[in-house]
Order: C-alpha cells, then sequence, then structure tokens
C-alpha cells in the first residue's frame, strides 16, 4: 500500500512469515480493532452522511439517510476550482518545502557528521517551531505582514514593493505560509536518509570521474529518494487538505480558497453535511490516486 | 582529465615528502615512492599500516598534510577525484546499490563521454565471468562477486594509474589465480600502471615487478620480488615475507670478506657483501627452506654453516613440505622446511639432527637488534595452523 512510503527508512523486509501463529493474532488484535474504531466506523459514516438528501419539509442542516451520489456531481461543480486551486498550492509548497528543506538536511545529516553538537542543535532549531502552536505561529506572519505593519511599510518604502502592494490574503502568503508550516515535516525524513548515506558512494562516484553536481544527481538525490517521497507526502497530503493558511482569518482571503476552507464552511456555516462529506471523501480519494501513482512513479519499492 | 578516450599508457607516480595525519594520530610518516609508467607495483604490509591511506591519498580522497603528488609528471596534489587520471577498486567495493551491475561498470565510461559504453561494460563483465548477472544489483551479488563488479568497473576505464586495494581478497584460490593472469594481461597489454595492495605475499610475488613492505606508515624496504626474499634488510621484511630463522650476535675477528657470529657455542658465517651492518650486535638470517637436516655431525665444509646438538620438537606436514622446529641448546628454535620427497632423512620428534646451509644463503639485517625483537609475528596460514595445533596439545597434555 502506498503509505509504506511513509517509513523512511523503506528497509527491505523479510517475507511475511509464512507460518500464522495465534501469537501474532493476539499481539494484532488491539491495534486491529483500534483501527475498526477509530478509523473504518468514521469512514463509513462520512459516506453515509455524503449520500445523505435533505429531509423532506426539514430545518436546514436536517438530512436523512439516501442515495443521494448527485451530491458529488454538485460539488464537483460547484468546487472543481477550488481543488485545482489546493493541489496547486499544494504541489508548489512541497516543492519550495523540498527546495529549503534538502540544504537543511544535507548539512545536518552528511555535513556535520563530524560534529555531533552542531548536529544536535541544528535538530533542535528544526523541531523548535512545533513547541508554539501552528496557529500562534501563521498569525505571527499575517501580523509581520499585515498591509500596514512596520514589515510592510519598510518594504515600500524602499521601493521593494509598489506603493498598494499587499500580501496577506494573496496565493503567494498561502503558500508561503503553506511551505512554511510543513517544512520540519519535508526536512526530518531526509535528514534520517541523508544521515545514513554511506559516503563511500560519493567517494566512488568522484573517483569514477564524477564531478560533484553529477555524483548529487547520480548517487546523492537517488540513493536519498525515501526520505524524500516521504518528506514529499508528509507535506502534500495535509497541505492540500489544509484550511488555516488559507482561511481568511490567517494568511488567505476569498480568492485564496483551498478544500479545507470549502468543507469547513460546507460543515460549520452552511450546515451542508453531506456536500461537506463529498468533499472529504473526494479530497481523500484523489489524494490517494496521486500518491499511489507517485510513489509508483518514484520507483521507492526497490531502493535499499 | 582528457575526455572521450582511453589513456594510451601508464603513468608514473611520484609522492615526495608525503606525511598523513588524522586527529592524533599518524598514519604515513614522510613517504617517498616512486613507481615508473607501466610497471606493477605491489604495496604489502600488516593490517593498519597504511596502505589504504597511501592509495587514497594517491585517488585524491585524503588530502596529505604534507608533501606532494605527481601523477605522470603533474603535481596533482591540488585536484580533485574526479580530475584525476585515476581509478580505484575499493577494499570495501563501495558498488552504487541503486544502479545495476551493467550501470556500475559503466558509470565512469559515461562520466567521461567513452562511446559505446555499454558494450565495453559488458566486455569488462565477461572478463570477470559476470555478465550473466549484468542486471542484478549489487546486493544480490555474492561477495566474491561484488568484488569482481568493483574489478571490473575500474578496470574499464583503463585509467592510467589502476590503484587495486587487495582486489581479490575475497576470491577462492581458482578464481584469484584466473584473475591474476587476466589483471597482469590487461596492466602488460595497455602498459598501465597498478598499485596493488595485497596481503598475500604469494601475489605480491608472482605478479609484481616491484615490491614494496610497508610498516607502521613508511616502506621498509622495495625492491623485485626475488631480491626481496633473498635479502631482506630488516628483520620486519625477513619474517613478514616468507619466514626466517634470526641470530643475533657480536660480530667476532674473521676472514676479511665474510662476517662471522658466535652463537651458543658455533659459529655462524655469512659474506659482507650480503650483510648490512659490518660491526657490533648483528642480526644474521636464513630462510627455512635453504636449510638441510642432517642424521649425523655432517663433516667440516667452509662454505656450509653447521648447527649441531638439536633435537627435533615439532613435525608438521603441509602436503608439498614438512615443517620441523629444531630446538638448539643457546641457540633457540630453528624452523626447516624440507620438500616432502621419496628419499632424504626423514625424521621423528625427539630425533637429535644437525642443521647446514650454505652460507651465501644467509643474510645480515640493518636494523639494530635491540630495536627489533627476535621473535616476529609470522602469518602465514601454515604457521597459524602449526601454532594452532600445538596450543591444542598443549592443552590436551595440561588436561
Ligand atoms: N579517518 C581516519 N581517522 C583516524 N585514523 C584513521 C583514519 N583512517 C585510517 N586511520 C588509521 O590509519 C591507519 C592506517 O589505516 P589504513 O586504512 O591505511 O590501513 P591498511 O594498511 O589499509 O590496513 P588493512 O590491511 O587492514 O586494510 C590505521 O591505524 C587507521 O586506524
Ligand atoms: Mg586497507
Amino acid at each position: 500500500m502506498a503509505f509504506a512510503a511513509f517509513a523512511s527508512s523503506a528497509q527491505a523486509v523479510d517475507a511475511a512469515p509464512r507460518k500464522s501463529s495465534k501469537v501474532a493474532l493476539v499481539l494484532l488484535a488491539p491495534g486491529l480493532a483500534y483501527l475498526a474504531l477509530f478509523f473504518l466506523t468514521p469512514l463509513i459514516a462520512l459516506i453515509l452522511t455524503s449520500l445523505q438528501a435533505p429531509a423532506l419539509y426539514g430545518d436546514m442542516g436536517e438530512f436523512v439517510y439516501a442515495f443521494r451520489w448527485e451530491n458529488y456531481v454538485s460539488v464537483v461543480n460547484e468546487y472543481g476550482d477550488t481543488f485545482l486551486r489546493s493541489f496547486g498550492y499544494a504541489l508548489i509548497a512541497t516543492v519550495a518545502a523540498l527546495l529549503v528543506s534538502y540544504p537543511i538536511a544535507y548539512f545536518i545529516g552528511v555535513w556535520a557528521r563530524k560534529w555531533p553538537v552542531v548536529q544536535a542543535v541544528a535538530l533542535i532549531l528544526v523541531i523548535a517551531p512545533f513547541f508554539i502552536s501552528f496557529l500562534l505561529r501563521t498569525l505571527a506572519w499575517k501580523q509581520i505582514f499585515s498591509d500596514d505593519s512596520w514589515t510592510m511599510e519598510t518594504l515600500k518604502a524602499l521601493s521593494i514593493l509598489g506603493p498598494d502592494a499587499h500580501f496577506t490574503g494573496t496565493p503567494f502568503a498561502v503558500i508561503f505560509g503553506l511551505t512554511y508550516n510543513f517544512i520540519p515535516f519535508m526536512t526530518l525524513p531526509i535528514y534520517t536518509t541523508l544521515e545514513r548515506l554511506d559516503t563511500r558512494y560519493l567517494e566512488a562516484s568522484g573517483d569514477l570521474y564524477a564531478r560533484p553536481s553529477t555524483t548529487f544527481f547520480k548517487v546523492t538525490l537517488p540513493l536519498s529518494m525515501p526520505g524524500i517521497v516521504s518528506g514529499t507526502l508528509l507535506t502534500f497530503i495535509p497541505a492540500s487538505g489544509d484550511y488555516i493558511n488559507a482561511s481568511g482569518d490567517f494568511l488567505g482571503g476569498p480568492g485564496t480558497q483551498m478544500v479545507g476552507n470549502a468543507i469547513q464552511s460546507n460543515f460549520l456555516v452552511i450546515l451542508q453535511y453531506p456536500a461537506a462529506a463529498a468533499l472529504s471523501i473526494m479530497l481523500m480519494a484523489v489524494i490517494l490516486v496521486i500518491v499511489a501513482i507517485y510513489v509508483k512513479r518514484s520507483g521507492t519499492e526497490d531502493l535499499i | 582529465m582528457a575526455t572521450g578516450t582511453f589513456a594510451e599508457s601508464g603513468a608514473d607516480l611520484e609522492l615526495v615528502g608525503i606525511t598523513k595525519r588524522f586527529p592524533g594520530f599518524t598514519a604515513i610518516e614522510n613517504l617517498d615512492l616512486y613507481i615508473p609508467a607501466g610497471s606493477f607495483f605491489a604495496l604489502l604490509g600488516p593490517s593498519g599500516c597504511g596502505k589504504t591511506t597511501t592509495l587514497r591519498l594517491v585517488a585524491g580522497l585524503e588530502d596529505p598534510t604534507e608533501g606532494k603528488i605527481l601523477v605522470g609528471g603533474k603535481d596533482v596534489t591540488n585536484t580533485k577525484p574526479y580530475q584525476r587520471p585515476v581509478n580505484t577498486v575499493f577494499q570495501s567495493y563501495a558498488l552504487f546499490p541503486h544502479m545495476t551491475v551493467l550501470e556500475n561498470v559503466a558509470f565512469g565510461l559515461h562520466r567521461r563521454g567513452i562511446k559505446d559504453a555499454v558494450a565495453k561494460a559488458h566486455e569488462a563483465l565477461l572478463l570477470v565471468e559476470l555478465d550473466h548477472v549484468s542486471n542484478r544489483k549489487p546486493q544480490q551479488l555474492s561477495g566474491g562477486q561484488q568484488q569482481r563488479v568493483a574489478l571490473a568497473r575500474a578496470i574499464v576505464n583503463r585509467p592510467a594509474l589502476l590503484l587495486l586495494d587487495e582486489p581479490l581478497g575475497a576470491l577462492d584460490l581458482k578464481l584469484r589465480r584466473q584473475m591474476q593472469l587476466e589483471l597482469k594481461a590487461i596492466q602488460t597489454e595497455v602498459g598501465l600502471t597498478f598499485l596493488h595492495v595485497t596481503h598475500d605475499q604469494e601475489e605480491a610475488m608472482t605478479m609484481a615487478d616491484t615490491v614494496a613492505v610497508m610498516n607502521k606508515g613508511h616502506i621498509e624496504q622495495m625492491g623485485a620480488p626475488q631480491e626481496l626474499y633473498e635479502m631482506p634488510r630488516t628483520a620486519f621484511v625477513a619474517s613478514f615475507l616468507g619466514q626466517s630463522n634470526l641470530f643475533t650476535g657480536e660480530v667476532s675477528a674473521g676472514p676479511a670478506d665474510s662476517l662471522s657470529l658466535e652463537i651458543g657455542g658455533n659459529r655462524i658465517v655469512v659474506p659482507r657483501s650480503r650483510a648490512a651492518r659490518h660491526t657490533g650486535k648483528v642480526t644474521l638470517g636464513v630462510r627455512p627452506e635453504k636449510l638441510t637436516l642432517h642424521t649425523e655431525a655432517p663433516a667440516h665444509d667452509a662454505t656450509r654453516n653447521v648447527l649441531n646438538g638439536g633435537t627435533v620438537k615439532d613435525v608438521s606436514s603441509s602436503g608439498v613440505s614438512t615443517q620441523y622446529i629444531v630446538s638448539f641448546p643457546n641457540v633457540g628454535d630453528i624452523v626447516v622446511f624440507a620438500q616432502n620427497m621419496v628419499f632424504g632423512p626423514v625424521v621423528h620428534e625427539g630425533a637429535s639432527v644437525s642443521v647446514s646451509w650454505n652460507i651465501e644463503r644467509g643474510f645480515g639485517l640493518e636494523d639494530h637488534p635491540e630495536e627489533a625483537g627476535k621473535f616476529v609475528p609470522d602469518d602465514s596460514t601454515a604457521s597459524i595452523a602449526v601454532a594452532q595445533r600445538k596450543a591444542l596439545f598443549a592443552e590436551l597434555e595440561g588436561a
């Protein structure tokens, strides 16, 4: 299954033991029960909700169980653009996060090997933002770049920005927020693969006439693929469903709605539960398809 | 470095005053070395003496603390590995795990833009008899197969200077012999320069034009294999290359053209020309296979050294030859190798014997005896087996 790619260690696991032992079943039981209760149940509930029809003569937000697949058609019609925007933003943010994170991960995992203290400090710096709430950090950016903030005034005064430039409410701000928030999720898995990278392969490559840049693209990058795949998945999946950064209360605006925002407003504001559920199911399905194709294409299955 | 073509001939290698210090440890001390173009040079030495470090310095994977490295007359000390006309067969193989065997072998060819890279890679794989696994990943091969891929990956580039770090260590005897012949053929055919590190003294002796014995970061002695074997200059070389019986004593008066030593009441003579030092306390040596065993004291002969009154302590056969350990009062234990032939004295443990050898077969060492221990490690498999056997017997007796 595609989620196997999350294991950044992606080690070749031994073939499943042939003998099915009772002990294994007993050990597995709590986990399976947990999955059934807390993953399968909500999923089924969500699917059922997504097919509900409005109650006849009912109040707003009152629905009955039905098989109204038209719900899906209407959300596609209504929110098609929002879907595209979500995946577009998530994709750009993932690429940006990768470009920022890879050098950081390389620095910590390869470069700083000789200095464990530097490694530890750098790792703490990467993780440090987690100690402050995600919401607060995003709000802080909103304040730093709000239209009448000191930062914006200075940038305008220096003519770096035009006199009526905005930051908040623009797609750029949303993508910036997404990138910023997911950098640690990208950096850590890449770091773990690079940390185990055997530099003797790099030496062998240099010995075989490869310039440092060729060595990077032919040896280092392929060998760090498992980390890149898990990092990009850990970024892309939550980023495409994110509703904080794109929300008007944070870095977004009316023109930057993502699927997460649409789900939120359907569920909590206009009480269209079936539409919200249909959006969620579609988001999940599309992500699964994208991830499956991606994992297949990146060929991480047979990486050591 | 030139791209698109192979080296036309080998390049010479010169190390000038190379020192390599790791934090808190000097791996190479003021090393000077010249390897002429087109020669097969073997570097021999115990584990940890700095062989791999020397190769890494030449390949550019390590920077010397001091000194210069010249390849083909050009100073390459400050150039990067990919700029040097040098390839390495790594001791750890370092095969790229994400590429197939074929991609591994073609890697260097592609980097230099050589035509028909894939065909040439297949050729190299045929040479090491691994073309049938060219589509596998390295981790799907056995250790010996991986080693041969590493060999093919380096040799396919026909570098002016090839560095081989124990390239045949994981192979069985038959395959090793075959690879030795092929290596030698490639080397002579193109006239490439090979710098070959090995633990196997026989390999060094049979393949190399020049052998250097390295110890603790410096070269103890260097020369043609036969010369090194016949005339080792230090106790280390005498015992690392083959086995030696060593005698230490004060030089006493004697004929002008030879050196004589009084040892445990016996007089041992060696020609002056075969001794490195002529005064004071010196160490003389002789190879075990140069010795003859006698069951009766031989008649006096001016051309032979004789030790009388020995007792055979141990007899062990290794197939083609028999090793006797003969103990002499005041002299110590002497090792004698005798070919197993149908005739000749066959003695048993406890027999009393004499030992003699031609004085022209002895050699005098340069070492000061105080510095070199009399008992020197010997790690040929035969003597390890003998030592094991002795230990076992001792244990059985004690029990
Ligand atoms: N990076 C390093 N840092 C510190 N010491 C090192 C380093 N690399 C090698 N050494 C030391 O230098 C010495 C020589 O090492 P080297 O690898 O050259 O030995 P070698 O002769 O190739 O041995 P072997 O036959 O076992 O391969 C060893 O004592 C080793 O511990
Ligand atoms: Mg070594």
